[in-house]
């Protein structure tokens, strides 16, 4: 069996308190609050929570892609056991690719609109191993092969708006798995596409991950797809971890009170008629983020310790932890 | 409740002078969403295309649907399957190129100026995006009242609808004190309540409902989706609910419709379509749609459709999804699918409530 994330056997990736702040004409906010987790090689884990959460903000600290309005002003980010965070821009520029790697979401605008694929793909080859261009093409129409791009020699010439959707992402994943990298980052890598289309991506995602062993980091807002790709969950609100554990554990026994709101929001199981059970209020404002607990204006367990103190992550079972000072009350059913 | 004669005034395209005024609606007014009860809307064989020449696009092909008042439609599909250009026929935006619409009887292409000024308060919008289709410049009782400067006479006075703005924020949920806020004061979620109260304002029968919650956050989704069902029960309001989220769509439709590029493949009630679909695209649809009850998400049971949905300026001959579909054989491209229904798959499905499908193989309906 593989170890779990929050083994402290060495993770591929290993974020320990991050924190980044957002410099806004207001002023400066915290976007991302103290956010800690590991993934193991072979191993899932989804960064979960809604727009503002910090989910992707985090995903872009770990690769060093942060706008620059954003600073990170703490915290660790080890691959392999080297802190990315100290090293220069020179050094950290040999890790992408190599070994920490990224999928955006929006393909059209993370292609170049003026480069024929084939070239883009060629790139890393060209920068990373100084493959000459033919050898670096050659190597362009392998990877499309392999993400199932139909007659590759011939679309390698081809520009990105000359593809569909779901053909441009799997252009984008086979960039982004091109040097076999250690760790790869999936920034809602579907949301973009239609049903269909994002099964096959999810799909060549997975496969791609257990020919490799990569170790896969999936930032997303969609309750299904992590429970049906990801082994473990790390659930955000308002830049802060609120929970997290295995999927498994933490969707059929939530111990934090927005997980539980999340999960029963999801009308997959209702009754028609019946009213959702709805999370009051919506999330807070980075700027007016409450000094006590984050989640405290639409929680069900409200109490007066709650405003005056922030509860920390803390263990509730094995392999995983809860920010709340009364999750045992959630524990039942 | 039983039903109430208001209505009847209005099938003749002029609505009795009165019965959309200032007053809270009461429930069962117009129909009771009986199965007997007479269609509020009635698609027939709707084409619609674009562009000229050789290049066309076609978006409608031969589309049919059918709404009982008080009912709840869902309407299916991926990108370019027609749902959107079918929502702005229904509103009247788009005139389709051949078929009919009936609305309550009367057909909405045919009437002009006041008729259709009367018509056009039956029929209203919720759009998807709340942050794109709110002027950020205007307050939310300007807002929700901005209806009332076309349609001057539903709300005569200004102290009447100040009433009635009051009215209508507390029907969406939110507070009176609300009405002199901008846009940017509300969340997401409260943006979306005041674009279901602007399209509440005229009092409509129909609102067409274009991914109402697909922009929002999940917890706030919820939120939305009671206010919506909640104004079902209360009003008597009708929806036509576009999305592409299938466990949304199961929760508020009471009859669902499958397109794909164009066409109707599937209709019926929404257990039998969700549970036992005809169609091989239903069924495909259904399986990789995620679901997060991990026990029914069996991997190897997911229907895997190879490539993509072909481009709707070259739709392929006979069944539009042969090239996607995995029973898919050579009669598939010689000849137009046809209509089969729940019977023809060896199943007598319910009395008066049709189940069909376009396809030569329908599934037996052994899926669970």
């Amino acid at each position: 069996m593989k170890p779990s994330p929050f083994d402290p056997d060495r993770p591929a990736l290993d974020v320990e308190g991050l924190c980044v702040d957002l410099r806004t004409p207001s002023g400066t906010v915290r976007a991302v609050d103290g956010v800690s987790f590991g993934v193991h090689r072979g191993r899932t884990l989804a960064l979960l929570g809604e727009s503002g959460c910090g989910k992707s903000m985090t995903a872009l600290s770990v690769v060093g892609l942060l706008d620059p309005v954003a600073e990170v002003t703490g915290g660790a980010v080890r691959v392999g056991g080297t802190d990315t965070l100290r090293l220069s821009r020179a050094e950290r520029r040999k890790l992408a690719g190599p070994v920490l790697s990224i999928v955006f979401q929006d393909a059209l605008t993370a292609l170049n609109p003026v480069q024929p694929v084939g070239r883009q793909l060629g790139e890393p080859f060209r920068i990373h191993r100084g493959f000459s261009r033919r050898r670096a093409e050659e190597e362009a129409v392998r990877l499309m092969t392999r993400v199932g791009i139909p007659e590759p020699r011939l679309r390698a010439r081809a520009y990105p708006h000359q593809f569909s959707g779901g053909m441009r992402q799997r252009l984008l994943i086979a960039m982004a798995v091109a040097l076999d990298p250690d760790v790869l980052i999936a920034d809602e890598p579907t949301t973009a596409l239609d049903v269909t289309v994002q099964a096959q991506i999810m799909r060549l995602l997975r496969d791609l991950q257990t020919e490799r062993d990569m170790a896969v980091v999936l930032i997303t807002h969609d309750l299904a797809v992590v429970a049906q790709r990801a082994d473990d969950v790390v659930v955000m609100y308002a830049g802060t971890v609120v929970e997290n554990g295995t999927v498994r554990e933490v969707f059929s026994h939530p111990r934090h009170p927005y997980t539980k709101g999340l999960l029963d929001s999801v009308p997959e199981d209702a009754v028609r008629g019946r009213p959702l059970p709805a999370v009051p209020g919506s999330p807070p404002d980075l700027s007016a983020v409450p000094s006590g607990c984050v989640f405290q204006d639409r929680c069900p367990l409200v109490r007066e310790r709650c405003v005056r103190e922030r509860p920390p992550l803390r263990s509730v079972g094995a392999s995983r932890s809860a920010a709340c000072h009364f999750s045992e009350e959630l524990h039942r059913v | 409740m039983s039903e109430t004669p208001a209505t009847e005034t209005s099938a003749t395209g002029t609505p009795a002078p009165g019965t959309s005024a200032t007053g809270t609606s009461v429930p069962g007014r117009r129909f009771d969403g009986r199965a007997d009860a007479p269609p509020l809307l009635e698609v027939a064989g709707v084409t619609k295309t674009f562009g000229h020449g050789r290049r066309r696009l076609t978006a409608l092909d031969g589309v049919d649907l059918r709404l009982r008042g008080g009912e709840t439609l869902g309407l299916v599909g991926e990108s370019g399957c027609g749902k959107s250009t079918l929502a702005r026929v229904l509103l009247g935006l788009e005139r389709p190129d051949a078929g009919t619409v009936r609305f309550d009887g009367t057909d909405p292409f045919t009437l002009r100026g006041k008729a259709l000024l009367a018509w056009r308060r039956r029929v209203q919008m919720v759009f998807q995006d709340p942050f794109a289709s709110l002027n950020a410049r205007m307050s939310a009782a300007d807002l929700i009242g901005e209806p009332w400067r076309t349609h001057r006479d539903v709300v005569p006075t200004a102290q009447a609808r100040e009433r009635r703005v009051r009215e209508l924020l507390s029907l969406v949920g939110l507070r009176e004190s609300d009405a002199h806020r901008y846009p940017d004061e509300f969340s997401g979620g409260q943006r979306q309540r005041i674009g279901i109260a602007r399209a509440l304002a005229l009092d409509p029968d129909l609102i067409v409902c274009d991914e109402p919650v697909s922009a929002l956050d999940l917890s706030v989704q919820a939120q939305v989706l009671n206010v919506l069902s909640e104004l079902r029960e209360r009003l008597g309001v009708s929806y036509v609910f576009i999305s592409h989220d299938l466990s949304v769509v199961r929760y508020v439709a009471d009859r669902v419709t499958v397109m794909y590029l164009g066409k109707v493949v599937e209709h019926g009630r929404t257990e039998d379509v969700f549970d036992r679909p005809l169609h091989p695209y239903t069924a495909a649809l259904m399986s990789a749609a995620p679901v997060l009850d991990a026990s029914r998400a069996a991997e190897d049971a997911e229907i895997r459709l190879r490539g993509e949905i072909p481009s709707p300026y070259d739709i392929p001959s006979g069944c539009r999804f042969r090239t996607r579909c995995w029973q898919a054989e050579d009669r598939c491209a010689d000849l137009a699918p046809p209509a089969v229904s729940r019977a023809d798959a060896g199943d007598p499905g319910r009395p008066g409530q049709p189940h069909a499908a376009l396809c030569h193989f329908p599934l037996a309906g052994e899926q669970s």
